[in-house]
């Protein structure tokens, strides 16, 4: 089998006494479409803060298509070709949402400063470039027509949307989508589901997805893993989860509107 | 070593009056995250106040007044409550209909006021220095040695250490001080526990601004000399004395005043009197650099 | 949008024209003041560009980049020394040195400008490189306080005169074409004229570009950039040399307008005048900060002086400071936000409503 795309082996995460996650081991392959799920708190988020260099993890190993994280900047990772979502959107709120989408392409710019300055031919021919690649992603979640719309002005739900496309306009192997239905209504949530498994397959990415709803990632998923309390208490296909009883009793059993 | 101990007196001595303007920076920053720039000319207008108020009482009451605790007395309060009503007129007019704005708005407000207390200075006061009237005689209390311990250096000493305590029973031991802490933890959450947030800002500009006040006086004293732009440099080592120490938080304020104090004395001896504003900032760098939260304060991490 | 745009080719060839004729406009003006205007005014004048690049400048940090810098007065000290100091030692009286001779003298004045942003550019990197680990307040007073040590440094070196200044800083070289020999304001005038336009497009245009969303994600979301790729620090550097060099090209116009240097000019104050005309232009508009510096140095001199003539008392400064406070707590935002004054011109001319952004 070729390089594991994200190996995260023994990662831990203390905030001072509290051990936010505990032990976190997970292997994605390329093309993967794992689930993380668990009850509110349960350092879902700290995971991937962990994953992309947001946090230092306190102990552990990550390594990214066989590179090490250790001591990289998040920047540096997200280069490796991992990006990500963020619960709380984090949007560039004042520019617009064709700029948002131009930002996540800016690693992939060329021309330099003296260009932009004189605004050479070349300046002139790669934004083009960059524009049009930018609009046909904001086309997946028919965005193009609100490009020039300040990105805070947009709804929630296409708030939403836009850091999706935010994240793929940086080209990414493996993205990392933080409850990207968070806010949404069942049949919202539902379309939305459908929209990622069609980008994964359109952009061959592995998918990691965060969901605090159990049962939409059913749906989807290939592989979940629980945690609860910073500690992963079960890992297998949506139809192993639904049966085990550490997930029934910790998960569903005690959150029966699940 | 006496020349090193008398230094070391006069430095403790400058890092009390630099401690009690800290105090002021600090416990504003402390509740609403904000430089009070301003408070530089608070300082600067307590000694005025004081000013006048001595010429005053010297021309009304002629020989009869003579220098001493009671005179010392009279103008401390006097230049505190001044003081006190400038702070407060400034958060009233200047801070409060801004509480929801950008901080950097803010920011430039505070410094706005502190421009126009300097420039309203210079038009009414003069922009002329003038000498502090004698309010207490400084004489020597044990002279051996190269060693001269004076009046004044204790007074600033035990006034600075008075003002300090009641400060620190004011906020650990007493309602308001329970208030106040609470605000500057969170303030949407005192304020849902009832706690009337204007009030305690208010309380807060109040006390912080009459310790300027303090600060004022014994800088008259020992310093005799005040004009509108006293408050430009000496607010502003204050300031960074607060940030030293850790900005918000008391103790490291007055730590940051003597620390301030002592090497601004040290260096004007040992070293040369030109480099004594840039080692306030020199120091200040070094902290920022090596340890942002200053010596004694938290440093936090952006929630994501 | 909405036209076949035009090819790369014609459109590169076309970017000339703006900057060109803003230059050409502005020479059109120095001429007037040239021959009508007294000297006093004239200095306004040159002081009014200095402001405008400073503004400029400083907005890329404070505006674009969303880092506070209080310390701009120091790299603008950096420009004006450097710069003065090699026209002294070139042009000045008795100069024992010369750069470059007739009929090529004039272009001393702005390699001097350059080698005096490049000398601020460099100490913008040194304050650049340990202020940026700070976030807000903290790096405005890292910066106030390096901004500081600039200038306690200046005052005692002996070379440039330490608290005594530098006196004598020369005009830029004569400009001789045929047998007209250009006025020493018109040279003045001339070169900040340059400057100004060259800083308000190279600014202009690096925004909006791939390194101005660069320095834009900085300021909006530093964790959400760092996620896409962006690497913060750099962008935070970078934007901070930037802004210094042209603070550093505002110093040098400044010494050659004034012709006298001194420490005491590089004060707090002048970090904080700086600060005023981009907060009141708006930060994040650069046609704001050009409109906050006419006003800002235009009010107190034409509109304050003879208020203060008439009165008998100088309220100048009192009602300036009081406009701030008042300005701050009624319009936050600055005249224009973010907006320019092209997006107005746009709205005015119904250039249909939502598109914000442009490029020019």
């Amino acid at each position: 089998m070729a390089e594991p795309l994200l190996d995260a082996r023994g990662v831990t995460m203390r905030f001072g006494g509290l051990k936010a996650v505990d032990d976190f081991n997970l292997v994605l392959g390329a093309g993967e479409l794992v689930g993380l799920i668990g009850p509110n708190g349960a350092g879902k988020t700290t995971c991937f803060n962990m994953l992309t260099g947001v946090y230092k993890p306190t102990s552990g190993a990550i390594t990214i298509a066989g590179q090490p994280t250790a001591g990289l900047k998040p920047h540096q990772i997200s280069r490796l070709g991992m990006t990500r979502t963020f619960q709380n959107i984090r949007l560039f709120k004042e520019m617009t949402v064709l700029e948002n989408v131009l930002i996540a392409a800016h690693q992939h710019t060329e021309y330099g400063m003296a260009a932009a300055v004189l605004k050479t031919p070349a300046f002139f021919s790669e934004e083009d470039a960059l524009a049009a690649k930018a609009t046909d992603l904001l086309r997946i979640f028919s965005l193009d027509a609100k490009a020039g719309w300040e990105a805070g002005s947009l709804p929630y739900g296409e708030q939403r949307k836009l850091e999706i496309i935010r994240a793929l306009a940086t080209e990414p192997k493996l993205i990392l989508l933080d409850e990207p239905a968070a806010g949404m209504n069942h049949r919202e949530t539902e379309g939305l589901m459908e929209t990622i498994a069609k980008i994964r397959k359109d952009f061959s990415l592995t998918v990691l997805l965060i969901e605090h709803d159990m049962k939409l990632v059913m749906g989807i998923c290939e592989r979940i893993l629980v945690l609860d309390h910073g500690v992963t208490i079960a890992m297998g296909t949506p139809e192993q989860i639904k049966r085990d009883p550490k997930v029934i009793a910790a998960y569903l059993g005690t959150d029966a509107h699940a | 070593m006496e020349d090193f101990i008398q230094h070391l007196i006069n430095g403790v001595s400058l890092g009390s009056i630099y401690a009690l303007i800290a105090l002021g920076y600090t416990m504003v920053y402390g509740i609403l995250q904000l430089i009070n720039f301003a408070h530089s000319e608070v300082y600067m207008l307590g000694a005025f106040a004081a000013y006048y108020t001595a010429i005053g009482l010297g021309r009304a009451l002629g020989a009869d007044l003579e220098p001493g605790i009671v005179f010392f007395g009279i103008v401390l309060i006097v230049a505190m409550a001044a003081c006190g009503v400038a702070g407060l007129t400034i958060e009233r007019f200047a801070y409060r209909p801004l509480r929801q704005a950008p901080k950097l708005n803010t920011l430039i407000t505070a410094i706005g006021v502190s421009l126009f207390l300097q420039y309203t200075g210079q038009v009414i006061f003069g922009a002329d220095p003038k000498s502090f009237p004698t309010v207490l005689e400084d004489r020597s209390l044990v002279s051996s040695g190269g060693i001269d311990l004076r009046l004044f250096d204790v007074t600033i000493l035990l006034t600075g250490v008075a003002f300090m305590s009641g400060l620190h029973y004011l906020i650990h031991r007493t309602k308001t001080g329970k208030a106040m802490r609470a605000v500057s933890t969170n303030r949407q959450v005192a304020s849902l526990m009832g706690i009337n947030t204007d009030k305690i800002i208010s309380m807060t500009f109040l006390i912080g601004s009459s310790l300027a006040g303090v600060g004022s006086v014994l800088v008259g004293m020992k310093y005799p000399q005040i004009d509108p732009l006293m408050g430009l440099f000496f607010g502003l080592k204050a300031f960074v004395a607060a940030v030293l120490g850790g900005i918000g938080n008391l103790a490291g304020a007055v730590l940051g005043g003597i620390i301030m104090g002592l090497s601004e004395e040290m260096v004007v001896a040992y070293l040369s009197s030109t480099y004594r504003d840039a080692l306030a900032f020199g120091l200040l760098i070094v902290i920022l650099v090596f340890r942002p939260a200053g010596l004694l304060g938290k440093w936090q991490t952006e929630k994501v | 949008m909405t036209d076949a745009a035009p090819s790369p080719q014609t459109r590169f060839r076309r970017s000339f024209l703006a900057p060109t004729a803003t230059f050409a406009v502005l020479l059109a003006l120095g001429g007037i003041l040239d021959r009508t205007a007294n000297g006093y005014t004239q200095l306004i004048f040159l002081f009014m560009f200095v402001n405008m690049i400073l503004a400029l400048s400083l907005n890329l940090v404070n505006g674009f980049t969303g880092q506070f810098s209080l310390g701009h007065a120091g790299f603008m000290a950096v420009g004006a020394y450097v710069s003065g100091y090699l026209s002294v030692l070139t042009m000045g009286v008795g100069a024992r040195l010369m750069f470059l001779p007739q009929p090529f003298e004039f272009l001393n004045f702005p390699i001097f400008a350059v080698a005096g942003g490049l000398a601020a550019a460099a100490a913008g990197y040194l304050v650049g490189l340990p202020s940026l680990r700070l976030r807000g307040d903290y790096l405005a007073i890292v910066t106030l306080g390096f901004g500081e040590i600039i200038r306690v440094v200046l005052l005692n070196t002996k070379a440039v005169g330490g608290a005594r200044g530098m006196p004598g800083v020369p005009a830029p070289g004569e400009l001789v074409v045929g047998d007209y020999v250009f006025s020493p304001f018109f040279m003045n005038y001339l070169w900040a004229a340059f400057w100004l336009t060259t800083t308000f497009f190279v600014l202009w245009r690096l925004v909006r570009s791939t390194h101005g969303r660069g320095f834009q994600s900085v300021r909006e979301d530093e964790i959400a950039a760092e996620a896409m790729g962006v690497n913060t620090t750099k962008m935070k550097v970078q934007a901070f040399v930037i802004s210094s060099f042209f603070a550093g090209l505002a110093g040098a116009v400044f010494a050659s307008a004034t012709k006298y240097l001194n420490p005491s000019t590089f004060q707090f104050t002048k970090s904080v005048d700086a600060i005023i005309m981009v907060v009141l232009g708006g930060m994040g508009s650069l046609t704001g900060s050009v409109i906050a510096a006419i006003i800002v140095t235009m009010l107190p001199e034409f509109v304050l002086r003879p208020l203060q003539e008439y009165t008998g008392v100088d309220l100048r400064m009192v009602i300036y400071s009081l406009l701030l406070i008042i300005f701050m707590i009624s319009r936050p935002q600055g005249i224009f936000g973010k907006a320019e004054v092209t997006d107005l011109f746009k709205r005015l001319t119904k250039a249909r409503g939502k598109d914000g952004r442009t490029s020019a």
